[in-house]
């Protein structure tokens, strides 16, 4: 059996081919080089993300000058606490050494940040003060060493 | 006549049984060749798959995640844009629920219900939850974000369009828009440090222990064994999203 196909049929088919290799041949540059080198998305991303310079140096780096903090915080109920979450981040310190790279807190909002009282906090989660009654007009590194909180300063 | 009535019968079962078969072949190898078809799995078993997990109540609401976070991902800190932040939920005496956020929790939390008129309160903190069947991705026109081999979900910033799709899709409100890049920007469970070995910023400083972050396939990490012995839940687990942020003593008043 001998199929008849109708000129206008070639002539369409012949559109759709013409139109679909300039669809691959566009989609061939258009198209980034690692698009779909480990799924929907452009492999080169994932470099990308990793790029960005770190701010956090973590404690190990802090302790590796710092031993004699290391060996206070160790000895109180502050220990458990890293370096940065009070100083804050410590990377430009650590490649620059300079005492003005790195925060040195004081005040008593910022202590209250965790000490406040506060219904949300478990009581024995965190020791809490009331921070209205509780030797108002002083700061608490007067009294207390951040590092070392219940070795009272005379 | 039956005879050829047969045959014919047999011609067309064998021609349409042999396309079937080739259409068939033809998608298979369309599936390896993975970039024409939408690729989800599957995934590289030597890298970690990452959980997070977050425990209310060790959580005493100090903001040091929030405030690290903007620091150590350069967050511009106006206008009102986190990748995480801290919420203050308050159930009343009279059933009410007072849920606050002053500035993401950044700058501590002042109490503003009354002792006597509190039923229960408590911190929940909150970030992307690196969902494994996320909607941001699936709405994603461009394929500009994606779930990393590790199962940290990430966003292709030259390749974003910012329209704003995924902004809308994620159901946990983890996404905006960076105001000063324009395209879309999320938490990436500091993807750069953990490349470097170092934990997540907001991890790193977490004065209580309250989130932990680890390789869901190491059934002897820390993660799994704190996901063994205690009752946790996800956010919403209604909505299939396949969540990986696993939150212990989770109230039902979270939303």
């Amino acid at each position: 059996m001998k199929f008849y196909i109708p000129p206008q049929l070639t002539r369409l088919a012949l559109a759709f081919a013409i139109f679909i290799s300039l669809f691959l041949v566009l989609r061939h540059f258009l198209v980034p080089d690692t698009f779909g080198q480990y799924g929907h998305y452009r492999g080169a991303s994932l470099i990308d993300n990793a790029l960005p310079e770190i701010h956090y140096a973590g404690q190990e780096a802090c302790f590796e000058c710092h031993q004699d903090i290391q060996d206070l915080k160790a000895q109180d109920v502050h220990s458990s606490i890293h370096c940065e979450t009070c100083h804050g981040p410590g990377q430009k310190h650590v490649t620059s050494g300079e005492a003005a790279d790195i925060l040195k807190p004081t005040g008593r909002e910022f202590c209250g940040r965790c000490h406040t009282m506060n219904a949300a906090r478990q009581k024995n989660a965190v020791f809490q003060v009331d921070l209205n009654k509780h030797n108002i007009g002083k700061n608490c590194i007067e009294c207390h060493n951040p590092h070392q909180p219940w070795e009272m300063k005379k | 006549m039956g005879n050829e009535k047969i045959k014919t019968s047999r011609r067309k079962f064998l021609k349409s049984a042999g396309t079937l078969a080739g259409v068939t072949i033809a998608f298979q190898w369309l599936k390896s060749s993975q970039v024409l078809l939408f690729a989800t799995e599957p995934k590289d078993e030597n890298l970690p798959w990452y959980g997070i997990v977050i425990d209310i109540e060790k959580c005493i609401g100090c903001g040091s995640c929030a405030r690290s976070c903007k620091e150590e991902n350069d967050v511009p800190e106006e206008p009102f844009f986190f990748r995480n932040w801290v919420e203050q939920y308050t159930v009343k005496n009279d059933g009410s629920v007072d849920i606050v956020s002053p500035n993401g929790g950044i700058d501590g939390f002042v109490q503003r219900v009354p002792d006597e008129d509190i039923f229960k309160s408590f911190f929940v903190p909150k970030m992307c939850n690196h969902c494994a069947k996320s909607p941001c991705i699936q709405v994603c026109p461009v394929g500009a974000t994606y779930d990393s081999p590790e199962g940290v979900v990430l966003i292709d910033e030259k390749y974003c369009i910012g329209c704003r799709y995924c902004v809308q899709a994620c159901p946990y409100g983890c996404r905006f828009i960076h105001p000063v890049k324009k395209v879309a920007n999320k938490c990436t469970l500091c993807y750069h440090r953990l490349k470097k070995n170092l934990a997540p910023a907001c991890m790193e400083v977490c004065p209580t222990g309250a989130r932990m972050y680890g390789n869901l396939r190491d059934k002897n990490s820390d993660l799994v064994k704190f996901l063994k012995e205690h009752t946790t839940q996800v956010l919403r687990p209604n909505l299939n999203t396949g969540a990986k942020l696993y939150y212990n003593a989770l109230s039902s008043e979270v939303r």
